[in-house]
């Protein structure tokens, strides 16, 4: 371990699990043991689940505890590689061929000189995975490429060779390549399936819903201010709700959100008129919301509390 | 590391790399894509994990072998048969329970995995022949037999008249609809200037002239999504239909399949296969249900909840083939197709009853999904066919307008 804000990777999957834990991230072994197999190969991690159960967490947590740089690329269909990888900065490359041709009046137009000039690295705009691959002083970057479904399959395409030989190809510069791998995690919600090419070269996991003790731990760790009670009458309402067939469940994060809401008015224990009152913090549908009111919110209040006291 | 396990006795570097081979190919067997680049990736993670514990093991093993959350099962089930019934796991890691790790899957999950597992582990002595018609084919046809054949009901079909019509199907143009994307490409006469494709051909004249690139909006063939209903009522027409689907398939990039009946199956990896008669064949094995009973509402639902936001990305047309005869109707059937209209950009039913001329929608069920199709059309011979590859290109078709049956109805 070193003093400085870079420390290096974890030793072992015990470590990797201290380290979450530092951060403040509740995580299980099997998260930890890809994680920490993921960081001792250097191979991209690739996170799938529902949305909100903390895949793009992770990443933030493990550049924050190892003080590595984030850098992060959000996905969106459309992402191209002028703003992902690199751009040109096309007006100072224009200026830069103005004040050549204002110069060298008389000297002619030296063609050469001026490409090689233009085209360098004081020209060269880097968007997140150019910077990803750049040497830094603080150790590898964690390049976070978030929620990868919602691009589409050309860009995809395009990572296969970042992420297995870790460069990029300018064509007017030639091939960058990364000293060291970064750290990669790639984020899934599952619109679509990700083609088998890019899965193969990841470490593949499978972020669930937590577990009552672990959703527990959770709450507790993140939301300080709230009452025993009520911390445990929430979590067994949340887990009960989605064994409920509704269209879309509650994630970790919409937990957060409630346990937040519900520490804001003052509540010390579930009570069914503020449960129906806040239940748009929980779930995002008007169809679930209608299937949840009545005296559905009332039968799963009953039994959260009877499995919180259980 | 490899000290330890030499310490151990037991598995030396040898032995482990067998094992893992060996369990590798118990996972394809069992169909997982397992190729022999993960092999090497296992031995390599396995090395470098340690092997400190049984779950260690198992999630070290399961980073590299699992690529999709299905498959999740099966890997969980082949884990324990394999290192359980050669005892490997104990040799291997010395101070391990013997005990089961009682993972929280679901149960049925688990079991549907542990039956392709058991049959990858133990193969049968011979595998049962698909069930392909093997009926000589006649292919002696005449003119105006062939003419005849167009507008020929497919129920009414002898064998050789299907695998007539199937071989024509695989002749049809398939649909060229198109979407505009976000992407650009180089177009001579493209709406925008392609500002890097400018500058450096100007650069080519030494700066001196400014030749404008230009740039268009990409356009794609929009994902398609087949929603098929494999009920008994259905059976003539099935079999063609995934023919057709089978071809489109081929055609064009994003094709999703998905079979109901008493439960909702996706077949689009089973139909990926290039030969019609095995994807067929393939289908036919992993759907336990063929022409069984079925209610829509419930494979709708099963649909919305599961795979809706999955396979209903990209702005798809949506196929939905079933007759529409629900034994059952309540609210819910309307509910889930209306979910289901709002999750795509066109929602066309192909319904066989339509070969009937006065067919009208008087029944119950087809009431209460009329109003939230896009268009609904036959779907029973070679012309139906045909007609709909030329609707899927073409903008909306008054005859196809779900209100006219409707108003007919009332």
């Amino acid at each position: 371990m070193t003093t400085n804000s870079a420390s290096s990777p974890p030793a072992s999957i015990d470590e990797t699990l201290k380290l979450l834990k530092q951060g403040g991230y509740v995580g299980d072994r099997s998260l930890a043991t890809v994680l920490f197999l993921a960081l001792k190969l250097g191979r991209p991690l690739f996170l799938e689940g529902e949305a909100g159960v903390g895949k793009t967490e992770i990443a933030k947590v493990l550049a924050a505890t190892l003080g590595r740089r984030l850098i992060r690329l959000q996905c969106y269909e459309g992402l191209d590689v002028s703003s992902a990888v690199y751009e040109w900065n096309y007006a100072g490359q224009m200026m830069a061929i103005r004040l050549a041709e204002a110069q060298g009046g008389e000297g002619g137009f030296d063609r050469e000189r001026i490409e090689a000039d233009i085209f360098s690295q004081r020209f060269l705009v880097k968007r997140p995975l150019l910077q990803a691959l750049e040497p830094d002083t603080g150790g590898v970057p964690v390049l976070l490429i978030d929620e990868l479904d919602r691009t589409d399959e050309a860009f995809e395409a395009y990572l296969l060779e970042l992420l297995s030989d870790f460069q990029v190809t300018v064509p007017e510069l030639g091939v960058i390549k990364a000293p060291q791998p970064p750290i990669v995690i790639i984020t899934s919600n599952r619109t679509r399936e990700i083609h088998d090419a890019l899965k193969r070269r990841c470490l593949y996991h499978w972020l669930d819903y937590p577990s009552v003790e672990r959703e527990l731990a959770i709450v507790r760790a993140k939301a300080p201010g709230i009452g025993k009670r009520l911390a445990g009458e929430l979590v067994s309402f949340v887990q009960a709700i989605r064994k409920q067939d509704l269209f879309k469940v509650p994630g970790v994060a919409e937990t957060l959100d409630w346990a937040a809401a519900l520490a804001e008015l003052d509540a010390v224990a579930l009570d069914p008129t503020q449960v129906s009152d806040t239940l748009g913090v929980l779930l995002k549908y008007q169809d679930d919301i209608a299937k949840m009111q009545g005296g559905r919110v009332a039968e799963l209040i009953e039994e959260a509390k009877a499995a919180a006291r259980a | 590391m490899s000290d330890k396990r030499q310490a151990d006795g037991h598995s030396g570097d040898n032995h482990l790399a067998d094992n893992i081979a060996h369990f590798a190919r118990a996972l394809r067997k069992a169909g997982l894509p397992v190729g022999p680049g993960s092999v090497l990736d296992a031995l390599i993670a396995v090395e470098a994990a340690g092997i400190g514990g049984k779950d260690d093991f198992y999630w070290t093993l399961h980073s590299v072998f699992v690529t999709r959350h299905e498959q999740t099962p099966i890997f969980d089930q082949a884990f324990h048969i394999f290192f359980r019934r050669r005892g490997l796991l104990e040799k291997m890691i010395a101070a391990m329970s013997p005990i089961a790790p009682s993972l929280a899957a679901d149960k049925q999950k688990q079991e549907a995995g542990a039956l392709r597992v058991n049959e990858a582990l133990q193969p049968k002595t011979e595998r049962e022949p698909p069930k392909a018609q093997e009926t000589e084919i006649s292919a002696e046809f005449l003119a105006s037999s062939a003419e005849l054949l167009q507008d020929k009901d497919f129920a009414q079909m002898t064998a050789a008249e299907i695998a007539q019509a199937q071989r024509r199907i695989a002749r049809l143009v398939m649909p060229d609809d198109a979407v505009a994307t976000r992407r650009f490409i180089t177009d001579p006469r493209g709406p925008r200037i392609d500002l890097r494709a400018t500058f450096r051909r100007s650069l080519r004249s030494g700066g001196a002239g400014i030749e404008l690139a230009r740039r268009i909006r990409r356009i794609r063939h929009p994902p398609i999504v087949a929603i098929c209903d494999i009920s008994g009522s259905m059976d003539d027409y099935t079999r063609v239909f995934l023919h057709f689907l089978h071809v489109l398939m081929a055609a064009r990039g994003r094709v999703q399949v998905f079979l109901f009946a008493t439960r909702l199956t996706n077949v689009t990896r089973q139909l990926r296969a290039r030969d019609p008669d095995e994807a067929l064949a393939r289908c036919g094995s992993l759907v336990q249900d063929w022409a069984g009973g079925t209610r829509i509402a419930d494979a709708l639902h099963e649909f919305n909840r599961d795979w809706s936001r999955r396979a209903l990305s990209g702005g798809p047309t949506v196929l939905l083939f079933t007759d529409g005869l629900e034994r059952a109707v309540d609210h819910d059937l309307a509910f889930e197709m209306d979910r289901l209209r709002r999750s795509c950009r066109r929602l066309v039913w192909l319904n066989p009853l339509l070969r009937y001329r006065g067919f009208a929608a008087r029944a119950s069920g087809i009431k209460a999904m009329l109003p939230y199709v896009d268009e609904f059309r036959p779907i029973h011979n070679l012309a139906s066919v045909a007609s709909l590859c030329e609707a899927l290109e073409a903008r909306r078709d008054a005859k196809a307008d779900p209100r006219r049956w409707l108003e007919q109805a009332a």
